[in-house]
């Protein structure tokens, strides 16, 4: 492709030699450090070092020549920029009032600044480690509170992942919480149509039956029922839940509470899906009886970014805590006594309970949800009552005016949104308007929505107006009359977010304060090396964040027109062509929002395949007993039958019991699951010969993504056997890990799975690239692209959005641009090498669990503690917790062996880095041994009484076997940059027996 | 402190204790050690029928979930209101305090002695 450059690349290619190139920047170890560490491993090259450890039959070299690639040769830093500006140029931002679950919103700087766009929040974990979590851990509780408080039920989760998702999960939740053995699940006619579609596709896989009920909302298709009448829902015959918009997707605010009681009188339950800002006005789902709450916070200062990503939430009456999918935040103590937070009921969560999950969702959004709350903060209850009732005004400006100008508007009630009747000119207006720069919803050929928000201003309803003629003869129109649209009896009485947190930070000062101050309490990737297993926490470069929140790609709409969105859909063209081509498949989606939603999206595929090859008795899912939980919860969600096969003693498939579990389901076999490389964090020799045993016998092979940082550039998926694959953006292609989320879980397939990926009914375009051919062309931004073939994507929705979190695309779109083939494939090869350097530098100290072909290993190492324990009595938990003292965060715990660390250090750390993480684990290992040679108590002893905050050495008398300096400076080297823990060692099975979700009163933390 | 060696077991590591038409049921010191720290209990209703061998409750740790089976089919006539409000108890006196349900039943089905369900567990 270089014999077309354009005109830009050659005018950059000067610029070019003078900047040093975006590999040196990613890639932690120079040449000097690698040469270093191969001399360590005996190795001469990194290409030498892993030819020795991934299997020669499986070598990308075998299948195709390293020059076929369709990536287009690294760009530098500021050409990657600058062609994201490009392509941001050619979106455009209109003023957004198509509704439907997306409003536009304004962020508060303050939050954009030291949230969004500060590392201390974006690159932080999962909050695992709790006790170096506190910061995010406390503002997740405020997003808790919040939830609770606004929708007046008991508990609420940490978030979820859109609110079309969290409906869904409302409705399994109903399922395992209702009496009735039913299987029927009434819909609301009135229900978004992104919602509807989700639930058709989510209920058709689990053998639930769908009934769209006119509650007697207007606008819906029925002949409507009076206002709330519970003799609609009487009559459909039994049901396990009922599903309510609150207020309608036309905008109708109505009391649900007969159609609940009628719920609850056959024992189903109720799931509402509510309008947070609405909720600051109208009666909460608690106080109408409802069972379950759910819904976005997007409205809540978070861009709409053409889709997300954004938080949802679910919160549930008292007594359902415990079904509750997702990441929940409790309140415990610790070893002091001192209030502290962490992660609750994880037991139930699909790494532990597998196909016996709650949900295999493990995400939540924590970013979003923490920018959410903190806008709940910032603006306190005054402040969010205001926004609601300047917007409510803005709408009854509206209608007034609309209604001045002899408009037919459908709704009688209303909170911000409305349907207005133009008969054959809906298309005209709609039109009409977005030449005014005003973006509507046109509901059918004759039907408008309007949705105003918090930015909506006079000239933006003026503009509306006009759309309809609605101005007189000197263009003018009267905004100053203004009418109610909200029920009287539903008037919002009870009182919510009276906490402190919700009342104290006015000033933007204190608010800036707060979050430095939480944010400290935490350890992220600013800090140092977060060495996590299976995660794969490498550098979120600044470069690749920013365009994030360009208004370009923040301000966007879902359900955006066509022409708004040329730039976008270039971009996700883009990158769907470049991970087809990396991966070896043939067209991919990105439409799930989380890894787990990917393989969700891709057994559904499966499913559809044999659907339509008439194999509906194919519902058997073989998944290896080493597998991550989520992929057994995943089958189970897609109407699959988990088949465990066994592992042997060093981790890998057992071919024997594969091929016998294989005969003993030949004819209901649907897939095979396994991941490569396997959690054990080795390169399985024969995943040839068991891609082709499942082949034989009928059956589809789904490679999980989860470690694919092993494999880029070395090994295809798609070239040895895999059928499907889900991705994770936010390991290999670094999207933040967002303190928990949000993660992006792209699925790619073999053109002959490519029609049942997830669709949309809203697309902007269900045409989708598909790998056509040998034949490599130029296209006028220089970017290559192969032979254009397309494919529809006929599945059903699996995200509210179509192309799931855009927002943040950008992110993977410039990793990958700025890497090419060759910089991906050296990222490998420096993440193997650093993985068997730790390996290799840890093997007097701890044994190596799993190695692979010549005792290598791939990407992550698994550190056995089992014998340290057993002649110690120290525990995994001691060691991590350690650690914390030396200034680590903690590697993967007891996954997926118990008794073990994980060990993931990424092609981003330094060598620096990666010895100092070498030198805390050895100097741990001498403790442990000091403590089984009687020096220190088993009881009292610095790995015992870890972490260790300053309170603790400092306060009263020091009764400890060891002294301070051991304590809290275990090496010399911590003394200037030590990072405080703020809590000590948290107790679990406290805060388990004990639940408390919401923000403890501020005398807790009296000391 | 009950004689262990008085009680009938399941392969499920429950514990039975046959008093006339009513089995008293709770899960053993081995099981009780191996989840850990017992956080949340749920226990069917007074007056729930059963079947042997069906899932009746949930015994949760801060490890995992473990599920109740009925030993015996019956109804239930009792549940330990204790261990609900102190899950602790499972741990800390399985076989005592930490009692879970009360069953009456018309038939007996085959049931472990402690002699074989001490062999089951290799202790």
């Amino acid at each position: 492709m270089t014999k077309h450059l354009s005109p830009t690349l050659t005018a950059q290619a000067s610029a070019q030699a003078t900047e040093r190139p975006f590999t040196e920047r990613h890639i932690g170890t120079d040449a000097a450090a690698q040469a270093t560490m191969l001399a360590r491993l005996g190795y001469d090259s990194v290409n030498a070092l892993v030819a020795a450890a991934v299997p020669a039959s499986i070598h990308v070299d075998a299948f195709r020549s390293e020059s076929d690639t369709l990536l287009p040769p690294a760009a530098s830093e500021r050409e990657a920029l600058a062609e994201l500006r490009a392509l941001a140029g050619r979106n455009t931002v209109q003023r957004s009032m198509i509704g439907l679950g997306y409003y536009d919103t304004i962020t508060p700087a303050v939050i954009k600044r030291n949230v969004l766009e500060n590392p201390s929040w974006y690159t932080a974990y999962t909050p695992y480690q709790p006790e170096i979590s506190q910061g995010r851990l406390e503002a997740l509780i405020n997003f808790q509170t919040m939830i609770a408080d606004l929708t007046g039920l008991h508990t609420a989760n940490a978030s979820m992942l859109d609110e079309s998702t969290a409906v869904v999960e409302g409705m399994l939740l109903a399922r395992r919480g209702s009496k009735s053995p039913s299987h029927r699940f009434l819909v609301d006619a009135d229900a978004l149509p992104q919602t509807k579609a989700l639930l058709a596709n989510r209920a058709a896989a689990l053998g639930i039956e769908l009934v769209e009920t006119d509650f007697g909302t207007p606008g819906a298709d029925a002949e409507p029922a009076a206002a709330g009448d519970a003799d609609a829902s009487a009559g459909l015959g039994d049901y396990f839940g009922v599903f309510v918009q609150y207020p309608g997707a036309t905008g109708t605010v109505w009391n649900p509470a007969a159609v609940i009681e009628a719920a609850h009188a056959q024992g189903a339950l109720a799931v509402v899906a509510a309008d947070l800002l609405a909720l600051t006005l109208i009666m909460s789902p608690g106080e109408l009886g409802a069972d379950v709450a759910v819904g976005t916070s997007q409205r809540f200062g978070v861009p709409m970014g053409f889709g997300g990503p954004h938080a949802g939430y679910l919160a549930v009456r008292k007594g359902l805590e415990r079904q509750m999918p997702g990441r929940l935040v409790g309140v415990s103590v610790d070893a002091a006594g001192h209030p502290a937070y962490r992660l609750s009921l994880q037991v139930r969560e699909q790494h532990i309970r597998r196909d016996k999950a709650t949900s295999n969702i493990c995400t939540a959004q924590v970013l979003l949800a923490v920018m959410a709350g903190m806008y709940a903060v910032y603006h306190g209850p005054d402040g969010l009552r205001q926004i609601a009732r300047g917007v409510h005004e803005n709408a009854g400006r509206l209608v007034a005016a609309l209604r001045a100008a002899d408009v037919t508007v459908l709704n009688d009630t209303f909170f911000d949104t409305v349907r207005v009747s133009m008969p054959s000119r809906a298309a005209e207006i709609v039109a009409r308007a977005s030449g005014a720069g005003v973006n509507l919803y046109q509901v059918d050929c004759d039907t408008i929505g309007i949705s105003v928000d918090e930015t909506t201003t006079r000239s933006d309803l003026a503009a509306v107006l006009g759309a309809f003629g609605g101005t007189d003869a000197f263009g003018h129109v009267d905004l100053e009359a203004s009418v109610t649209g909200l029920p009287e009896e539903l008037a919002r009485t009870t009182t919510y977010l009276e906490h402190p947190v919700f009342n104290t930070h006015r000033s933007e000062t204190s608010m800036m304060r707060y979050l430095k101050r939480l944010a400290d309490y935490d350890y992220a990737l600013d800090r140092g090396m977060i060495p996590l297993g299976s995660c794969t926490m490498k550098l979120n470069a600044a470069t690749e964040m920013e365009a994030v929140s360009w208004p370009e790609f923040s301000g966007i709409h879902p359900f955006a027109p066509r022409d708004d969105v040329d730039g976008y859909l270039e971009l996700i063209r883009q990158l769907e062509t470049w991970l087809t081509d990396v991966t070896g498949y043939d067209s991919v989606s990105l439409q799930p929002n989380a890894g787990s939603q990917g393989e969700l999206s891709g057994l559904l595929a499966i499913r559809g395949y044999h659907l339509a090859n008439g194999n509906a008795e194919r519902t058997i899912c073989l998944i290896p007993s080493s597998a991550h939980g989520t992929n057994a919860a995943s089958a189970v969600l897609a109407g699959m039958k988990v088949v465990v096969v066994a592992c042997d003693d060093l981790g890998n498939v057992d071919l024997d019991d594969l091929r016998a579990k294989i005969a003993e389901h030949a004819d209901s076999l649907a897939a095979l699951m396994i991941t490569y490389p396997s959690t054990h964090g080795v390169y399985e020799h024969e995943v040839g010969t068991i891609c082709q045993a499942v082949h034989a016998a009928g059956g589809q092979v789904y490679v999980d993504g989860a470690n694919l940082n092993a494999l880029l550039g070395f090994a295809r998926y798609g070239d040895f056997g895999g059928d499907v694959s889900h991705l994770n953006l936010h390991k290999t292609f670094c999207i933040p890990h967002g303190g928990g989320g949000p993660g992006v879980g792209p699925v790619a397939a073999k053109a002959h799975l490519a029609p049942f990926l997830p669709g949309h009914p809203l697309a902007q375009d269900a045409e989708h690239y598909l790998r056509g051919g040998a034949t490599v062309g130029a296209i006028a931004t220089g970017i290559a692209t192969g032979t254009v073939g397309t494919v529809v994507h006929g599945g059903g929705p699996v995200s509210a959005a179509p192309y799931g979190s855009p927002g943040i695309l950008p992110i993977s779109w410039a990793y990958v641009r700025m890497m090419g083939a060759a910089g991906l494939k050296q990222a490998t090869g420096a993440a193997v090498l650093a993985a068997n350097y730790v390996a290799k530098g840890l093997e007097g100290a701890y044994p190596l669990l799993y190695s692979g072909e010549n005792g290598l290993v791939a990407h992550e190492c698994i550190l056995d503690l089992r014998p340290l324990t057993a002649a110690t009595g120290v525990t995994v938990d001691d060691v991590a917790k350690r650690l914390v003292d030396y200034g680590f965060h903690a590697p993967t715990m007891s996954f997926p062996v118990s008794g073990t660390l994980m060990v993931e250090p990424t092609e981003s750390e330094d060598l620096g880095e990666i010895d100092r993480f070498i030198e805390a684990m050895i100097a741990i290992k001498a403790e442990a041994d000091a403590v089984a040679a009687g020096v220190w108590p088993a009881d009292d002893n610095p790995l015992h009484n870890a972490p260790h905050t300053a309170q603790s050495v400092i306060e009263g008398e020091w009764e400890h076997a060891y002294d301070r300096a051991t304590a809290v400076y275990p090496l010399r080297s911590l003394i200037r940059g030590k990072y405080w823990p703020p809590v000590r060692r948290i107790d679990n099975a406290f805060g388990d027996r004990n639940l408390v979700c919401a923000c403890p009163p501020p005398e807790a933390f009296a000391d | 402190m009950t004689d262990q060696t008085t009680l009938q077991y399941t392969a499920e590591h429950e514990w039975v204790l046959i008093e006339g038409d009513t089995a008293t049921v709770g899960i053993t010191a081995y099981a009780a050690e191996k989840l850990g720290d017992v956080v949340f209990v749920e226990l069917p209703a007074v007056g729930t029928g059963v079947i042997a061998g069906s899932i009746v409750g949930e015994i949760e740790s801060t490890k995992s979930v473990g599920e109740l089976f009925a030993p015996v089919s019956g109804t239930v006539t009792a549940t330990n209101d204790g261990v609900v409000d102190s899950p602790e108890l499972v741990n800390s006196d399985p076989f005592g305090e930490g009692w879970l349900i009360k069953v009456t039943f018309l038939e007996l089905p085959p049931l472990l002695s402690h002699a074989e369900y001490s062999a089951l567990t290799g202790e």
